[in-house]
């Protein structure tokens, strides 16, 4: 098989176009390429909703967090805590469980007279379920980072808002929020690029693979079961990934300086970049 | 366990659970977090001493001795590490029968990688062929320990090489002032006052190996995820205790483990930095030593 002919059976074949047999026999170096590339739709499927999402969410726990109110700060605190504090991999696995066992225990619920059945059996499927558990797991992550940037908003921006008149939401909305994300925005970054290397475990948890439409690590380790060399099909994904991580990296620069687009070139705070930390 | 247990089928409510949870398999699934906890033990110091190895080479004046450390610990940026999980418990189970081939059928003349097959001769397989289940099991748990190590010891690594470039440069240089060498340097200033740098990175890493644990079922090992899914999948009237799909309860089990697990970390480690931040010229012990007078 030709490059092309791999490119045109294999390029879209994680959503279920193309060819419907995955390669055997002699597998080719284009075939592997191909496939793994295409598998990696669904990491950046994953990786980009849940981010998006998952920021909003993360700002409001974040300034939950910070409530003096018990009775808002305490969910806060433990929600964080629950996705902190135990592995990802866990959390699919129980999120899995309990997304087959949701269907059959007979839950159902009833908008407008409208029964949703269809809808949990959607969420054990790995595209709705599995993005639940990164976006709320995110969302946990990132929320301490914003509650760590909010507490470290100097005394005299805040100061300096008052003497200004502004107070409530023109506060917070003008001056508090942007600082924060100002000061979180390095860290953030980090919990992006851990965030788009946690989507390579999602078909590793329980959440099948169906009709082998799976995510790049999915083709990889099929690649390296039927090859029984591992040295080509991991060593691509790896590829992939590095460029997947310097996009995300050159993304959240250019937004790294549309923040601090107000500072002198010189004094900027760059983005140091230490992604290698597992969750 | 109990002499009730005799007859399963009799009992309900609180029996029925104390005798199911004491049944030969839990007993099993209990011994598993042994599993985790000796994985722990072992890949901590191991990659700790990894870690410190790669720092101190990346540190050192030959350059190639820098070129590896540095490329050691920027490994594993930019990837994740499951693809390492995966990718090197292989290339460690192949490269050792290669290297064991290599030495005991010399005369072996057909290629090793034929098409699909890794062909190794029958003296090399590593463990043999007709080991029994244990030596089997043991072999594969090691590579599991061996490739955590590597992985986590880059990792270590990244930290430690931090922490020792924290140490404030006067004390060095009045190591050096008193005449010390290099390696008196090191070994007497460097390293005892790195460890407070390292702390917090290092407990980091810490947190992050005990969420890492669960991975070992991916690599084939029988820890606590598996028996979880093993025992919590629905029994039917065949079996001794029959129950529906538990899976879900086993493993909120498990969150709950590793939440206090975590928890009760965090405490321990506290600790140690309270008491490794004593008497050193951070903000830290500055606070210590106001508190004191």
């Amino acid at each position: 098989m030709t490059c092309a002919e791999a490119f045109q059976a294999y390029a879209l074949r994680s959503l279920g176009i193309g060819e419907r047999a995955l390669p055997q026999g002699d597998i080719t170096l284009c075939e592997q390429f191909v496939l793994i590339g295409s598998g990696m739709i669904w990491n950046v499927y994953f990786g980009v909703l849940a981010l998006c999402f998952g920021f909003f969410f993360s700002v409001f726990l974040a300034i939950s967090k910070a409530s003096p109110r018990r009775l808002v700060r305490k969910p806060a605190e433990w929600f964080i805590f629950l996705f902190r504090g135990s592995p990802l991999f866990i959390q699919f696995f129980m999120a899995y469980e309990l997304f087959v066992m949701l269907p059959r225990l007979g839950v159902e619920f009833e908008i407008f007279g409208l029964a949703i059945e269809a809808e949990t059996r959607w969420l054990a499927r790995a595209w709705l379920g599995a993005l639940i558990v990164l976006f709320l797991n995110t969302s946990a992550y990132a929320a301490e980072i914003f509650y760590g940037a909010l507490q470290a908003v100097p005394k005299g921006d805040t100061e300096a808002a008052d003497a200004y008149g502004l107070t409530g939401w023109k506060k917070f909305r003008r001056i508090t929020f942007p600082t924060t994300m100002r000061l979180a925005w390095p860290a953030y970054t980090n919990e992006a690029i851990f965030m788009f290397h946690a989507t390579a475990l999602v078909y590793f948890s329980s959440f099948p693979a169906f009709q082998q439409r799976g995510d790049a690590l999915y083709y990889a380790t099929y690649f390296a079961d039927r090859t029984f060399n591992p040295f080509i099909p991991y060593p691509i994904v790896a590829i992939y990934f590095v460029m997947l991580t310097l996009v995300i990296i050159t993304i959240f620069n250019l937004i790294n300086n549309r923040l601090n687009r107000h500072l002198p070139q010189d004094t900027r705070r760059r983005l140091r970049i230490r992604p290698n930390l597992i969750r | 366990m109990f002499e009730f247990c005799a007859d399963p089928s009799s009992l309900d409510g609180v029996r029925w659970f104390s005798c199911y949870l004491t049944n030969g398999v839990h007993m099993l699934f209990y011994q598993s977090f042994l599993t985790v906890f000796t994985l722990l033990a072992i890949a901590a110091p191991l990659s700790l001493a990894f870690g410190f190895a790669a720092a101190t080479a990346s540190r050192a004046r030959f350059l190639p001795a820098r070129i590896l450390g540095k490329g050691y610990t920027s490994m594993v940026r930019g990837v994740p590490d499951i693809v390492f999980f995966l990718f090197f418990v292989l290339v460690l189970d192949q490269g050792i029968e290669f290297i064991r081939h290599s030495i005991t059928c010399p005369d072996w003349d057909q290629p090793i990688r034929q098409g699909a097959n890794f062909l190794v001769c029958d003296a090399a397989r590593t463990p043999q062929g007709n080991a029994p289940q244990w030596v089997h099991e043991g072999y594969n748990f090691g590579l599991a320990i061996f490739t955590y190590a590597i992985v986590f010891g880059a990792f270590c690594g990244n930290v430690l090489y931090g922490a020792m470039g924290a140490v404030p440069k006067p004390q060095i240089e009045t190591a050096a002032a008193y005449g010390m060498s290099q390696r008196q340097v090191f070994w007497r200033v460097v390293v005892p006052q790195m460890w407070v740098y390292a702390l917090p990175g290092l407990s980091n890493i810490w947190m992050i190996l005990i969420k890492a644990t669960p991975l070992l079922f991916l690599l084939g090992i029988e820890d606590i995820v598996y028996w979880a899914r093993e025992i919590g999948g629905s029994r039917n009237s065949r079996f001794a205790y029959p129950h529906p799909d538990w899976r879900f309860w086993y493993f909120l089990g498990l969150l709950v483990f590793y939440l206090g697990f975590t928890r009760v970390s965090e405490i321990v480690l506290a600790r140690v930095t309270r008491r490794l931040t004593r008497g050193q010229a951070t903000a830290g012990g500055e606070a210590m030593r106001k508190a004191a007078t």
